[in-house]
């Protein structure tokens, strides 16, 4: 069966500036990623692996070139439209969880759907599938700091996927958890991937984490490559 | 779950410095609140004042008397309905630290065309009757525990001597602004007493009252008056009983403005206070505004949570402040009733501390939210972990 593109990144250009200095971050970037895909963004500190991450979920801005996600030239949005786009399109998975503390598990992975017309019911039945499918159907009146690290991310992956969205982006979502919770958690999202279709695109320092993706990237000094060889 | 429900819970997350500055909002507010109350209060009584009585006294200065052969020639001016007078009597009641207003009065107009201070009728009778009694205000015959029978004596300032006086009406007021701290007696048994000594005030009274038929012809029955004394030996000045007071007041006029500029530095500081509470909140959840803004949410709904934080803290510790200021107004009432015959926190006073508290909140959390809504979501998730 033929894939469409779902991220299509033309001529990507991304620098910051160090008082008078100019880093270029990202140089010249172009990528195809196909819908249901599960690729891994790998590198070194600072080799804009993140920054590539936030450019294609809508949370910064390049400096030139096209980001085409789902068809849509993400580039060209205004703050507001992009603010629209990502609450729709893109599902959020962080190293720190990064849930709201006074906020119980229900409500955190509620809070997406209280941007969209949805009833006090449909809302409640959609976040009870989704801490479903993460197992954790029994937590949900837990507060963050009441879970484990294992469970909050997956709390975090519960909210990532509440609106249904077109891609997943995860920024080292095991890179806080101990051995036995990141093996949950990447097996998660490997079954995200099989078994609901999600595009998911992972930065990652653990080769191991790396190994659960089809396509592994390596991005070095701002250009990207096919990643030659992973010792796992 | 409610986003308001979320400003709620953030506003207790940091319990202790929450509280402090709830409290430091209510501790303002309630010396905001007595602080326009007294300005209120100084100026009662030209709110009180009626539109229908003019008053009359010497050109030169109020020190100065005017003769009571003044009354006829004035109640003959067209648009007079009743004239009656008084004199600042200044008298002491044990020493100078137990002060209250006391007035020599002709009773019956005097009381007449005072509708506002109600007396019994028998009492009334009495005090008509006998010319060496007076009338106390009700809240004064509180304070000393006088009773209707007591002899009163008071000791003259401008009319050396002791003066004895037999209580035999307490008054109350009508509305709730009314004082209710002042005693008058006869202005004849005055007069008389100070014949036998040949003073200059034989004949004289310190002030007239007019009453007036319509209050829109004010002007004109003042300048008739002043016109009909003018080249005599004592010119009049007469103006409206709210221009009379309000002379008074002028007088003072610098305490006010003090206590006014004290007022709003007041709430400029708990400002700051509410200001620094809401900075240091952003601050530390600059992390979480930016994990809002990538699931979606934008500056509007940031600056909510913003807002709605500093709105709720302040308003609590307004609804605080505006709580205590009634029984605080009380307490002050009792211990400064000398100063303060009517110590009532006005309706307006609420609005203001609502007003103040509102601006406070807002103000406060204009540079959080500015700050929140304009950092890169990118540099706020990185101060997170």
């Amino acid at each position: 069966m033929d894939r469409f593109t779902i991220v299509e990144i033309r001529h990507l250009n991304k620098s910051y500036r160090r008082g008078n200095q100019i880093l270029p971050v990202l140089t010249g970037i172009s990528l195809d990623i196909e819908e249901g895909e599960f690729l891994t963004l790998m590198g070194p500190s600072g080799s804009g692996k993140t920054t590539l991450l936030n450019l294609i979920a809508g949370i910064d801005k390049a400096d030139s070139g096209t980001i085409k996600v789902g068809g849509i030239d993400i580039t060209s949005l205004s703050e507001t439209e992009l603010a629209q786009w990502r609450a729709l399109n893109v599902g959020f998975i962080f190293q720190f969880y990064n849930l709201i503390p006074v906020l119980t598990a229900f409500q955190n992975v509620e809070l997406p759907l209280l941007l969209t017309g949805l009833s006090k019911k449909e809302r409640r039945a959609h976040v009870e599938t989704a801490l479903r499918i993460v197992n954790l159907s029994d937590r949900m009146d837990h507060y963050p700091g009441q879970l484990s690290g294992g469970q909050q991310q997956r709390v975090a992956i519960a909210r990532a996927i509440i609106t249904d969205p077109a891609i997943l982006v995860a920024d080292e979502p095991t890179g806080d958890l101990d051995r036995i919770s990141a093996i949950d958690v990447l097996e998660l999202m490997e079954r995200l991937n099989r078994e609901l279709g999600k595009t998911i695109i992972m930065v990652t320092h653990d080769p191991r984490a790396a190994k659960k993706a089809r396509i592994i990237m390596h991005l070095d000094k701002g250009v990207l490559n096919a990643h030659p060889q992973i010792d796992f | 779950m409610h986003i308001l429900k979320l400003i709620f819970k953030n506003s207790f997350r940091h319990k202790l410095r929450s509280s402090l500055t709830i409290l430091g909002v209510a501790i303002a507010i309630l010396a905001f609140g007595l602080l326009r109350t007294v300005i209120s209060t100084w100026y009662l009584g030209v709110e009180t004042a009626s539109a229908s009585r003019l008053v009359t006294r010497n050109a030169v200065s109020l020190v100065f008397p005017l003769p009571l052969s003044y009354k006829e020639r004035i109640r003959q001016i067209e648009g007079v309905k009743s004239v009656s007078y008084g004199t600042w009597f200044g008298g002491l009641y044990i020493d100078e630290k137990h002060f209250f207003a006391n007035y020599a009065v002709e009773p019956k107009t005097y009381l007449g065309m005072y509708p506002e201070l109600t007396l019994l009728p028998d009492q009334k009778a009495a005090f008509f009757r006998d010319r060496k009694s007076a009338v106390a205000g009700l809240k004064l015959a509180e304070r000393y525990g006088w009773k209707i029978g007591d002899i009163i004596t008071l000791k003259g300032t401008i009319f050396p001597g002791t003066w004895d006086f037999v209580l035999h009406g307490i008054y109350k007021g009508r509305d709730q602004n009314v004082d209710e701290t002042a005693f008058f007696f006869h202005w004849e048994y005055l007069n008389e007493a100070v014949k036998k000594v040949s003073h200059s005030w034989v004949d004289q009274v310190g002030w007239y009252m007019i009453e007036i038929t319509d209050p829109n012809l004010a002007a004109d029955v003042s300048l008739k008056i002043d016109q009909n004394f003018k080249n005599s030996l004592a010119e009049t000045l007469t103006e409206t009983e709210k221009a009379f007071t309000l002379s008074f007041i002028s007088m003072t006029e610098a305490i006010v403005i003090a206590i006014q500029l004290v007022s709003f530095v007041i709430i400029f500081i708990i400002m700051a206070v509410v200001a620094n509470t809401m900075a240091m909140t952003a601050r530390e959840r600059i992390g979480e505004y930016a994990i809002f803004k990538t699931l979606g949410f934008g500056g509007f709904h940031v600056a909510g949570l913003i807002f709605g934080e500093s709105l709720f803290i302040t308003m609590l510790g307004s609804v605080l402040g505006i709580v205590l200021t009634f029984p605080a107004a009380k307490i002050f009432s009792k211990a400064l009733s000398a100063y303060f015959p009517v110590f009532n926190v006005e309706t307006e006073t609420i609005y203001m501390d609502v007003g103040a508290s509102l601006i406070v909140a807002c103000v406060a959390a204009i540079f959080p939210t500015w700050r929140a809504i304009n950092i890169r979501i990118a540099d706020g998730l990185r101060r997170i972990g």
